[in-house]
């Protein structure tokens, strides 16, 4: 018997009307529709003949993050065994240490050995998070008796992704039922919220528990760890932009740092972020099934360049992030990785074509703006996108307003 | 010197937001903000009272109030004077003539915009962004060129604050909130999330 008889004949009529579990049906046409396209079809007219929904969206997006995953997988363990094996860090006490030194030890050369000691730190994170929004997204659906959606899926991989891999798990279960709950559900869920709902919850855990969220000590998991972030490094001037791309522009400490490695990834920072390339990657996928919008991404790019340049132009004596030229703004930090996955959030991002200009190039002037002339945050992409997300239901509006006008205009004032 | 004001200027409207760091001039604020076009209106009757009653204020504070302002009369009893104790009253004062004023402007010239806004044009006499403006501009001592500048920036901020809060409200149209939280419960919630994004300005230093 197939999977999907099987389904249609022993699962479904238990979840149907008048079978038993009926109050749960909206948990088994979440797993139903997970495995299988829906055979339902719009009767009335206007037919779109598309094999794309919701649920192929998302789990394009899905896909698009996976570089991104298995590169931060690698690297989070990477970083650790490096500075364990390396430079004599402790591993953090544990079952998750018990578990690394039992299986492959502690060996930065290891490929198997940094996957592992990267799982054994991501693959909880992503447990918590998927269980702790699964729980959110399935009461409010199931109160209020909508389908569980899918956007979910990719909110939580991409906040698993924006994280600190050592950061504890109840303030990663706390920051995903803010978001969620706050940022998404209160508004009705997928597609009625009016900010990104991951990054809504980073912020929030980033300004309730800034001790495990941000500063020297969190991104890399051993004990008692202390190195400065490649943009913590800018902002103190102790990088030397003048070497060219592949030579080392940092060195001391217990870090090497070119341009090359904060495009490729291998430095420390919050789980997914790190690798440009990988996360170009992903941008490739989006781009080619046109699932993200390419003005978007490309705006952002243009505000970044923009603003950096106007900083390199005004020059300052006593703070050095005036003098980071455009392309390693673009590859160090959250940039790459917010412009990609978080700045094209369909629902949150401008809808009309010229606003998707203008809110990219808000995103790219603000993050830049941030870096380097507000000291309180060293990074500033997540709060340029939240900054912007803000401004976007309005900027679509004068947009629309200016087109009225315009046509208006063209028809000589008879509507 | 421009840079200062411009200074000034940038941290009155992001940085010190009325609105969104300080809260203040909520109710208005949340009544007001369900169309843009309304919310564009009195945002500009704020920009507009906000820099009229400061400067005015400021005036006030230096040539009748502070400790041996009425100097200037050459009279040696009023020289001494310190007349401190009547700044909250004589604020309220200069600010509900210059609203009382404005309303009959906006009547004779623009009623519509008089009518969409309706009571709550008086309403501006009582609103707290306009009094702590003033309050804000005695605390931290500015002369009068700063206190047109920063009159002018808290307005334009507050101004800035109630269209983007229009913006959402209006997009939120079609959002299924749970029926506890409709009407003002949301509107909170949506000002809370605003002002974690405006956090991005805080701290800036200019």
């Amino acid at each position: 018997m197939s999977l999907r008889q099987y389904l249609d004949n022993k699962v479904a009529p238990h979840f149907h009307e008048g079978g038993k579990l009926e109050k749960y049906y909206v948990f088994y046409e979440m797993f139903d529709t997970m495995l299988y396209s829906p055979s339902s079809v719009t009767n009335t007219a206007a037919h779109v003949r598309d094999g794309i929904d919701l649920k192929r969206v998302m789990m394009t997006v899905w896909f698009a993050a996976m570089p991104a995953l298995l590169f931060g997988l690698f690297n989070t363990g990477y970083q650790a065994n490096m500075q364990i094996t390396e430079f004599g860090y402790q591993p953090i006490e544990g079952w998750r240490t018990a578990i690394v030194a039992a299986l492959t030890g502690f060996d930065h050369g290891n490929v198997f050995a940094n996957l592992l000691h990267g799982a054994v730190y991501y693959i909880p994170i992503m447990i918590v998070v998927y269980v702790g929004g699964f729980i959110w997204e399935g009461l409010f659906a199931w109160k209020r008796g909508h389908e569980v959606n899918e956007g979910f899926f990719v909110t939580g991989i991409l906040f698993t992704l924006i994280l600190p891999p050592a950061i504890p798990l109840w303030q990663v279960f706390l920051g995903i039922s803010f978001g969620v709950v706050i940022g998404k559900e209160v508004f009705g869920g997928t597609g009625k919220n009016f900010l990104n709902p991951a990054l809504v919850g980073r912020a929030f855990l980033y300004f309730a528990y800034p001790a495990q969220m941000s500063g020297d000590a969190v991104w890399t998991a051993v004990d008692n760890f202390s190195g400065a972030t490649a943009l913590s490094l800018a902002a103190a001037g102790q990088i030397d932009y003048s070497v060219g791309l592949t030579e080392i522009a940092y060195t001391s400490g217990n870090v090497d740092l070119s341009w090359m490695s904060t495009a490729l990834g291998g430095i420390q920072g919050s789980i997914g972020e790190t690798s440009t390339l990988a996360i170009a990657i992903g941008a490739a996928i989006l781009l080619l099934t046109r699932i993200a919008s390419w003005r978007i991404m490309l705006s952002v790019i243009v505000g970044t360049v923009l603003m950096s340049s106007i900083f390199n132009a005004i020059g300052s004596e006593g703070n050095p992030m005036f003098a980071m030229p455009w392309y390693w703004h673009l590859t160090i930090g959250g940039l790459a990785f917010g412009l990609v996955y978080m700045a094209t959030d369909p629902v949150s991002a401008s809808m009309t074509n010229t606003g998707k200009w203008v809110f990219g190039i808000i995103i790219g002037v603000m993050t830049v703006m941030i870096r380097v002339v507000n000291p309180a945050f060293p990074e500033g992409i997540m709060l340029a996108i939240l900054f912007a997300n803000l401004c976007s239901p309005l900027i679509d509006h004068f947009v629309m307003q200016a087109n009225i006008k315009r046509r208006m205009r063209r028809s000589g004032g008879v509507a | 010197m421009f840079e200062h004001y411009l200074s000034l200027f940038v941290r009155a409207v992001f940085v010190e937001n009325m609105a969104l760091a300080f809260f203040l001039g909520m109710c208005t604020f949340i009544a007001i903000s369900k169309k843009i076009e309304t919310a564009i209106g009195l945002g500009i009757a704020v920009v507009v009272v906000q820099t009229i009653t400061v400067p005015a204020n400021n005036l006030i504070v230096h040539y009748l109030l502070n400790e041996g302002a009425l100097s200037w009369t050459g009279i040696e009893a009023l020289a001494k004077l310190d007349l401190r104790f009547l700044g909250l009253l004589s604020f309220i004062g200069v600010i509900a003539a210059i609203v009382q004023i404005m309303e009959m402007v906006l009547d004779k010239y623009v009623p519509a915009l008089y009518n969409a806004l309706g009571i709550f044009l008086p309403l501006i006499t009582v609103n707290c962004a306009i009094m702590g403006g003033s309050l804000f501009m005695v605390e931290r001592d500015y002369n009068f060129g700063e206190s047109v500048v920063y009159g002018l920036g808290s307005g334009v901020g507050w101004a800035l604050a109630i269209t983007l809060l229009a913006g959402i409200r209006e997009k939120l149209k079609y959002s299924d909130v749970p029926d506890g939280l409709k009407g003002l419960g949301i509107t909170f919630i949506t000002v809370g999330l605003m002002s974690l994004g405006f956090m991005s300005f805080s701290g800036v230093q200019l």
